[in-house]
């Protein structure tokens, strides 16, 4: 193809757009919304699996040593635990922290009546797991470690964390795919009522002898850039929403930051924005190809 | 039934053959056929008129001749190359050496008179430089040289006209096909457009004219061919209208 016929083809495709006002304004009113469910879905669904990974860390399983072990023994089950794919943090605590952490945490005042230490038998590993969902894998190796007497592990928060986010991980794919199904039937309607307006200037390009591409060329061209203004509305509205929730929450419910702690505005965004351009540009692309295709046979 | 001229003769060689259509039939649904084993040959050069009542096949064989349509049986040739076999992504290149105008003018209504007539010359690729100079050219010789900024919707009927005229004939077709393009003209403007589609057949180009038009067919002496009911019933070289009772 000359490049002058492509540039021909896009300027036609830019041109349309101002030339069919009111069909560029319908198709991206349409593609805006469907993108603005997504993008809103897409945040509340990522910080919400951001708040179930925070969960997640802060789950360890203990891995009680066994009294009197020596050092170098203490440093190996360290290494063999440490080697472990699913464990993201090793934490040693000795007897003696041990039991300094439950005076403190159970507020005991003073107890130097005491002359040994009562859990001198608890010098213990926190492992904590990059993947909750290995815990059973990881109790099942610890169990095999000489030096280890005892495992503690929250078995039933793991189960449910793990549930949570496969939950999480279905219902955004549901919604995904109902929303993009939904976009591709709304966008394609609206490119079928305004391409059908043009029929008959597909039919006299075809009738002088125009290719099927060079007649669709700028109704795609037309449909991608509808694609991308489409998409552009609704990632600054979620931007502000986004933005405006996060303060609100902030000032409204501050003995909630811990729990709901939302993710950047910019993390949320580095994978919206590709997202939602490369979903506004397809459903453009696919519904301008597809409907320009009914009036091809000419 | 009356018919005037002398009946034609059949003797040039199928390389000089515009168009040759042979045993040519077209059904759209069980019953009547639109076209019935229809035999024509034109000649390169040649001036036709096509003539016939409402339904008599004329615009199916016009279809036809565009590879709108497929015929249910026969062959059809245009130009050397055989319409029936032509597989799908060839028919654009096809239609290129076919000029083509309509009754109802069919030009692109967004777009001024010089953009109608370039638009055929940017299917074919045509580089710009070279747009510039036939452009201009054409649209003098159908004599729109000063109007070229217009749009279809501010000219007149037989303007229009000649600018679809001047859109068949940017590409230097070997065949122009007109169907009924004096059928929303009045008498002058259809005078004009036959004198131009004249002078363009003297030029070499062959023309064939489907028209109603029984004063312009019986003043040009051109030949003519009569159909009714999907059958060709006349042939004449220098021929006129047939009379139908």
């Amino acid at each position: 193809m000359r490049i002058n016929t492509l540039f021909y083809c896009i300027w036609q495709g830019i041109r349309n757009i101002f030339k069919n006002k009111w069909f560029t304004l319908a198709s991206v009113a349409t593609i805006s919304a469907c993108l603005f469910l997504f993008g809103l879905f897409y945040s509340i669904l990522t910080n919400f699996q951001h708040m179930v990974k925070n969960a997640e860390q802060g789950l360890c399983v203990s891995a009680l040593l066994e009294e009197g072990l020596s050092d170098d023994r203490v440093a190996e089950i360290r290494s063999m635990i440490v080697r472990r794919t699913e464990v993201s943090n090793v934490e040693y605590v000795s007897a003696e922290e041990t039991w300094a952490q439950f005076v403190e945490e159970n507020k005991l005042g003073d107890v130097s009546f005491y002359t040994e230490n009562p859990l001198e038998d608890c010098a213990h590993f926190d492992i904590y797991l990059s993947d909750v969902s290995m815990q059973t894998a990881l109790v099942n190796y610890l169990e095999s470690i000489e030096g280890i007497r005892k495992i503690n592990q929250s078995f039933l928060t793991a189960q449910a964390l793990t549930g949570v986010n496969a939950i999480i991980g279905y219902v955004s794919i549901g919604i995904i795919i109902i929303l993009f199904l939904v976009s591709i039937f709304l966008i394609s309607n609206t490119v079928a009522i305004g391409i059908s307006v043009r029929k008959e200037e597909i039919q006299i390009m075809k009738y002088i002898g125009a290719t099927d591409f060079f007649t669709r060329a700028p109704f795609v061209i037309e449909g991608m850039v509808i694609g991308v203004i489409g998409s552009f509305v609704p990632l600054i509205a979620v931007f502000f929403i986004y933005n405006e929730a996060m303060m609100y929450v902030a000032k409204r419910f501050p003995s909630l930051s811990q729990l709901l702690a939302f993710l950047p505005v910019e993390t949320v965004f580095t994978n919206l924005v590709p997202v939602c351009i490369g979903l506004g540009v397809g459903i453009g692309f696919i519904g301008s190809f597809t409907t320009v295709r009914k009036h091809l046979s000419v | 039934m009356k018919t005037t001229g002398t009946r034609r003769r059949l003797g040039a060689g199928i390389s000089d053959k515009a168009i040759v259509m042979e045993h040519v039939s077209k059904a759209y649904t069980v019953g009547v056929p639109a076209l019935n084993d229809v035999n024509l040959h034109i000649n390169k050069g040649e001036f036709v008129f096509i003539v016939g009542d409402s339904g008599s096949g004329k615009s199916t064989l016009i279809k036809l001749l565009l590879r709108e349509l497929l015929p249910t049986s026969g062959k059809i040739i245009v130009n050397g190359t055989d319409v029936v076999r032509l597989k799908r992504r060839a028919i654009p290149k096809f239609r290129r050496s076919l000029g083509v105008v309509f009754q109802d003018f069919r030009l692109l209504k967004d777009r001024n008179v010089y953009d109608n007539v370039a638009f055929a010359q940017r299917i074919i690729q045509m580089p710009n430089r070279e747009i510039r100079k036939n452009v201009p050219s054409i649209l003098s010789t159908v004599g729109l040289a000063g109007k070229y900024k217009a749009r279809p919707k501010q000219l007149s009927g037989g303007e229009q006209q000649r600018v679809a005229l001047a859109r068949a004939l940017v590409n230097k077709p070997q065949i122009l096909l007109a169907d009924e393009p004096t059928g929303n003209l009045d008498p002058k403007n259809s005078w004009d457009i036959m004198n131009l589609l004249e002078k363009i057949n003297n030029n070499g180009t062959t023309v064939l004219v489907v028209t109603h038009n029984r004063e312009i067919v019986n003043a040009m002496q051109k030949r003519v061919i009569t159909m009714k009911k999907g059958i060709i019933v006349s042939d004449e070289e220098k021929g006129g209208y047939i009379d139908e009772d």
